[in-house]
This record gives structure tokens, sequence and C-alpha cells, in this order.
């Protein structure tokens, strides 16, 4: 088991033919991920070649709609590498064709844009991981997005994170124990699939054993995941908070990341956690040895 | 990005909001000539900065006429309110005032829509009025494909407690600010006051307008015009320049990384290194993103060298997109054009994608100011007694 994406995920690329998405259509089939097409208006009809994980060519096809890609090979998992001035109308498309899982990599995209697809699919059958996201791995059996599938493999530990080189740091720092599912969120205001969305599948998946949830500074989602983890969530969870350094004002890169005089500081967030039970790293080595720790007494 | 009162005030100009008219001004005699151009009678001289509390720091004056406008434009220019400088004023056309309300609409990232906020009760702080009478203000979620229509404005001008006869001109000119919210792709309009004045118009007499940043890229190229570049620190407006995500702080170890989250997570773990040695902290956040080719790294490396606080850089990367051997060549042409010039000693942790070439690159050019860190922790730790030598 995993959560949201596992060895029989089918999944598309909307964008297949940006140099983006070429590339990272090839790593995700060197995972062994079954890519199995991609979608461009404007090249409909023609195909990609790229090697698989067993460095045989896989020819793609490449269609006009993402309706269309589903009905001719079953997919249902959709990453997108659109430009984020198109991003929008892209989303709408798969949703709209009932993509069960969309996966919105695209950084920049307008956060009007992203609360209108967030309203949009609220009802209909999509759930949006993203936009500005790593994206999802289940390690060993499928990637929709762009972790690197090396790090680490299959495990006990399910990650979720708003950042995406965070998540490989932590991967990275517990390759020895191996990932359930890592899912990156994204660093966006308005994003699709949220801490508490994640830690609802983690708490109902049987392989997941314990999670580690990094948050950064910027908006209450970390406080909001606190309150739902004491209701809500019996396995152990252990917290990393980026961000004590920054100061007010400031945004930290990505778009949500901002301290606003006394809100969304990591501080806050890392006592709102610690007052529900997780046990917060100061870093990310210590984040990972505290989860070791958890694992040990399981 | 915050924009300044006068901006906002143009903007919802530019949108059909009615304003009073206001006129900018950087020098005493430019405030005096805008006082004249406004009629030459009463006018509000107020201080244009992106914080509050203006009112009370004396940043706001009356002046009778255009004379008084200057000298008063001469008291409040270069005044200091709670660390901003006061480089601008706006003349304003005065107003007699017999209403004030309250009006917002911005970004409700919690429930991921909008949310309007409004009340009978403006003027104050509205932090202060949702605090001690949260009653008076009206909270009314907004959808973000319906918007604000004729009927959700209704809705806000009835939770607000409106008097009748307000009712409709209120609601006409929330829809308007409904408008400048869609068409500038703000995340934040707010009006306080909205004021009711003597002949019974309604008027957005303070605005405050907050844009957001990836549209303005996307959409808006005359929102580049909005920014305050005389502001900015001069390293954060050459990185701009360069398309890097940069922000000055003020310790001693420069800072390079991918991704937002791993650059905060490293600017945290260098200040914990720090404590050891000599409390070092680090001097900047400085995010090269996703697939950054040499020519970027390059950059990156070039806008932290000449901040002449860096004693010590920390290049902490863990390639996804991004691969380590262009990261590493990166920093070997950076150094190769700087030659004698480069003093500063550089530690770099390379993992991920590509991470064999990128070290191999490094050690094959065995530059004599570039360490090679295994771990993440252990290039802090370098990097901060690098820093404290």
């Amino acid at each position: 088991m995993s959560i949201y994406l596992n060895k029989d995920s089918k999944i598309i690329v909307q964008g297949i033919t940006g140099g983006m998405g070429a590339k990272h259509t090839a790593l995700m089939l060197d995972s062994g991920a079954q890519i199995v097409g991609g979608v461009n208006a404007r090249k409909a009809g023609t195909t990609v070649t790229h090697k698989d994980h067993e460095g045989n060519d896989v020819t793609l096809p490449v269609f006009g709609t993402v309706k269309e890609a589903m009905a001719e090979t079953g997919a249902n998992v959709s990453v997108l590498f659109v430009p984020p001035a198109f991003t929008k109308d892209a989303a709408i498309e798969a949703v709209d064709a009932e993509m069960p899982l969309i996966v919105v990599i695209t950084e920049g995209v307008p956060v009007q844009d992203s609360a209108e697809v967030f309203a949009y699919l609220q009802g209909k059958k999509t759930r949006m991981i993203g936009p500005n996201c790593p994206g999802i791995i289940t390690p060993g059996e499928s990637l929709a997005g762009i972790t690197p599938h090396t790090i680490t493999g299959k495990g006990p530990i399910g990650l979720v994170s708003k950042s995406g080189t965070l998540t490989y740091q932590m991967m990275y720092e517990l390759k020895d124990l191996g990932f359930s599912t890592a899912i990156g969120i994204g660093g966006d205001p308005v994003i699709g699939t949220t801490h508490i969305d994640a830690l609802e599948a983690f708490e109902n998946d049987p392989e997941t054993h314990a999670i580690v949830m990094i948050g950064e500074i910027g908006g209450d989602a970390e406080e909001r995941a606190a309150a739902y983890i004491k209701e809500h969530v019996t396995k152990p969870v252990v917290g990393y908070v980026a961000g004590f350094t920054a100061p007010e004002g400031k945004t930290m890169g990505h778009a949500g990341a901002i301290v606003s005089g006394s809100a969304g500081t990591a501080q806050a967030k890392k006592e709102a956690l610690e007052a529900v039970g997780v046990k917060v790293g100061k870093t990310p080595s210590e984040t990972a040895e505290l989860m070791r720790e958890i694992l040990k007494s399981l | 990005m915050d924009l300044f009162e006068y901006q906002a005030r143009d903007i919802f100009e530019k949108h059909g909001v009615p304003v009073l008219g206001g006129v900018v001004a950087t020098t005493p005699e430019e405030a005096r000539a805008g006082a004249e151009k406004l009629g030459g009678g009463t006018v509000v001289v107020k201080a244009q900065v992106k914080t509050g509390g203006r009112g009370k720091a004396g940043g706001v004056k009356l002046a009778h006429s255009p004379a008084e406008a200057e000298e008063k434009a001469g008291e409040i220019l270069g005044m200091d309110i709670k660390g901003h400088t006061v480089h601008r004023v706006m003349i304003a056309q005065g107003a007699k005032i017999a209403e004030e309300f309250y009006f917002s609409v911005l970004l409700d990232r919690a429930n991921r829509n909008y949310l309007a906020m409004c009340s009978v009760e403006g003027g104050m702080e509205i932090e202060q009025l949702a605090v001690e009478r949260p009653e008076a203000l009206a909270r009314v979620a907004v959808d973000p494909i319906v918007g604000i229509d004729a009927d959700k404005a209704r809705e806000i001008v009835d939770a607000a407690n409106f008097a009748e006869d307000l009712k409709a001109p209120v609601a006409d000119v929330i829809q308007k600010l409904w408008t400048v919210f869609t068409a500038e792709d703000a995340t934040l309009v707010e009006v306080n006051p909205l004021v009711r004045t003597e002949d019974g118009s309604i008027v957005a007499l303070d605005g405050k307008v907050s844009l957001d940043d990836n549209a303005s890229e996307v959409r808006h190229p005359d929102h580049e015009a909005l920014e305050d570049k005389a502001a900015a620190d001069p390293l954060e407006a050459k990185a701009k320049e360069n398309g890097l995500n940069y922000v000055k702080l003020d310790g001693e170890v420069g800072i390079i990384g991918n991704g937002a989250g791993l650059v905060m997570s490293t600017l945290d773990v260098v200040a914990y290194a720090g404590e050891e040695h000599g409390g070092v902290k680090p001097a900047n956040f400085l995010d090269i993103g996703g697939g950054a080719n040499a020519q970027v790294m390059a950059n990156g490396l070039d806008v932290i060298l000449n901040d002449p606080q860096v004693k010590s850089v920390f290049v902490n990367v863990f390639g996804g997109i991004t691969a380590c051997d262009e990261v590493a060549k990166g920093i070997v042409g950076a150094l190769e054009i700087l030659g004698d010039e480069a003093t500063k000693p550089l530690v770099v942790r390379l993992d991920g994608n590509n991470v064999d070439l990128g070290r191999a690159i490094l050690r094959e050019a065995n530059h004599p100011l570039v360490t090679l860190a295994e771990t993440m922790d252990g290039g802090a730790a370098k990097a901060a007694e690098l820093a404290h030598l």
C-alpha cells in the first residue's frame, strides 16, 4: 500500500514535449513508473521516445486532449509541466476529463488561478497536488513528479512536505529506513492537497507506520495540521519546520513563505506541533534521529 | 508586492472606484504644486510608507493652503515611521466626512477562497475592531469562480448592517473594488476608511493593495513600474535582475542552495552552527531555483561574493531538477572569472542528481578556496568556523 500513487498508476504528462516535461518524463520512466503518454494539442498524433528503467526504448503517444489520452491509455494520473500562464486551463481540462489525480509541478502560477482551480474541482472527481511542488513518489513503485527516485527505497515512513528539496534531504537522512510514500504539497498560498489531507491518507495506509511532516514559515497550515493530529492521527508523527531565522515581511522563495507580524513564524508552528505531542527536530538530521528512535520503539 | 497608498489610489481610479484627488510629491515644492493643482484649498499631507500607524506618528497633517502644504510636507519628508524613512508624501484633497466604514477583500489561505470583511465602524485598525467588537465586522466568504456579483455585494452590505439608503451605493463601490482585486491580481484590497461625505457620496479615502508577484510576472508587465526600486537593497536589486531569489540578511555566512525549503533550513542550520563559532549568522537567503545551470550558479556566487559582510560561503545543493555537475561548473567558472579577486572560502555540499560528476569536477579543479563537505550539518559547521576566523 501507499497513498495516492502505486505500481498500477498510469501516468500521462501534460506538457510532455516541453523541455522540463521531456526531461522528467525520461526520469520518471527511469524510476520504473508507468508513463503511458502525454498531451500537447499542437503536437497531437506525434510520439516521443525515451528509455525505460531497463534501457529499452519506449515510444509514447502524444494526444490532443486529456480526455483522449485517458480513453486511449487508461491513465489515472496526470503530471503537469505547463508554463504558469497556461496552468489553470490545463488543470481545468484534466478536471473536466475526470482525471483522478493531477500533480501540478509548475512554479509561479498566479494565486487567483490556483484558487479558481481549487474551487472548480470541489465536488468533482479530481484530487490536485500542488502547484509549485515536487510531486509524489511511492519508492519502488511509481513516481509522479521530479523527486529523484534514487535516494531511497520502500519503507515504513510516510512523508509530507511543502518543500521539494527538503523532501529529498529528509529522504536522504532516512535512506536506511525507506518510505511508503513521500509527497511534496507545494509552497504556494493555495494548494490542492494539504498536510491534513496527506496525514489522513497516511493514517489510513497500513504500510505507513510513522509520519514525518515538514512545514515552513507562513500561513497557519501547520497549526491546523497540529489540531488535526490531536483529533485524528494515532500513528507517531515527527515534525520539522524551516525558517526559524527568517525575518519578518520578507518572502523566502516560496510565495507562501512569509512571516507577517507574529503570524506564520517557525517558533509558533513548532509550539503548536509540540503541544499535541509531535516531536519537532531543530534540523533535518535531528528530525531524522527522532524518527529513528520512534521506529525502534514501535 | 505591497503598494503605496498613492499607487492604490491610482489603481482604484483606473477601475472606477470613487476616490478624491491625490498627487504624490517627493519635495516640499512638489507638495505645494500638488496642492495648487488640487484647487488651492484644504488638503491632507500624508506620509507614504508601507506600514500602519503613520497618523499617530505624525505622518498625516492637514494644510489649509499650498504654502502650508509645502511646510507640512517639509516636516513629514525624511521622517522615520517604524523604521521606514518617508521619501514621498501624497497631497490629498480634503473631504468633509460624515461617516467612516471599512471594507476589504483578501485571499483566505486557510479556506482556499476569498474573504470579504466589512463594517460600518471604519477608521480604526481592523485588527483592533476584530478583537474589540467582532460582531461589528461582517465576514463573508467569496467563491473564486462567482466572485462579488450584485447578489454577493448585497449580502455583504446586509451583513454589515448598512443603513438602507446606503446599501445600493456601497454595494456598487464594493463591486468596483472586486474588479480591482481580479483585474490587477491582488491578494488584498483594503479600504479604511471608506467614507460617506457630507454631500452623500461614497469615497475610498485610504487604500491598501497587495499584488500577487506570480501574476505580475505572468500577465501584468505594467506592475513592474510600481516597484519601489530605490528602497531595494542594491544586492537584492542585482540578484533580481539575474532572476535570482535573494534576500539580504545581517550575518557573515553567505548561503546558496536550491529550493526555498532547503535554503531556509540551511539558514537555520548555519545559525545553530554559528552559536559554536562566535555567533556568526547567515548573510542571506539565495535560492538558485530548480534546474539552475552553471551560469545561474555563477551569478548567484557573484552576488554573494560582492557582499562585503560575507566572510565564508556555504553552497548546499540537493539536486532534483538541478544537476550537481552544473552547480560544480558554475562554481569553478565563477572562481576562474574572479581570479585573484576571489578570497572568501567556499564550503560545498552536493547530493542528488549527478552528484558524482559534480564532486569530480570540484575535485579536479582543486581550487584552494573550495572545501567539499559530506553532509549538510558538516558543511554548515565548517562554513561557520571559516566565517569566524
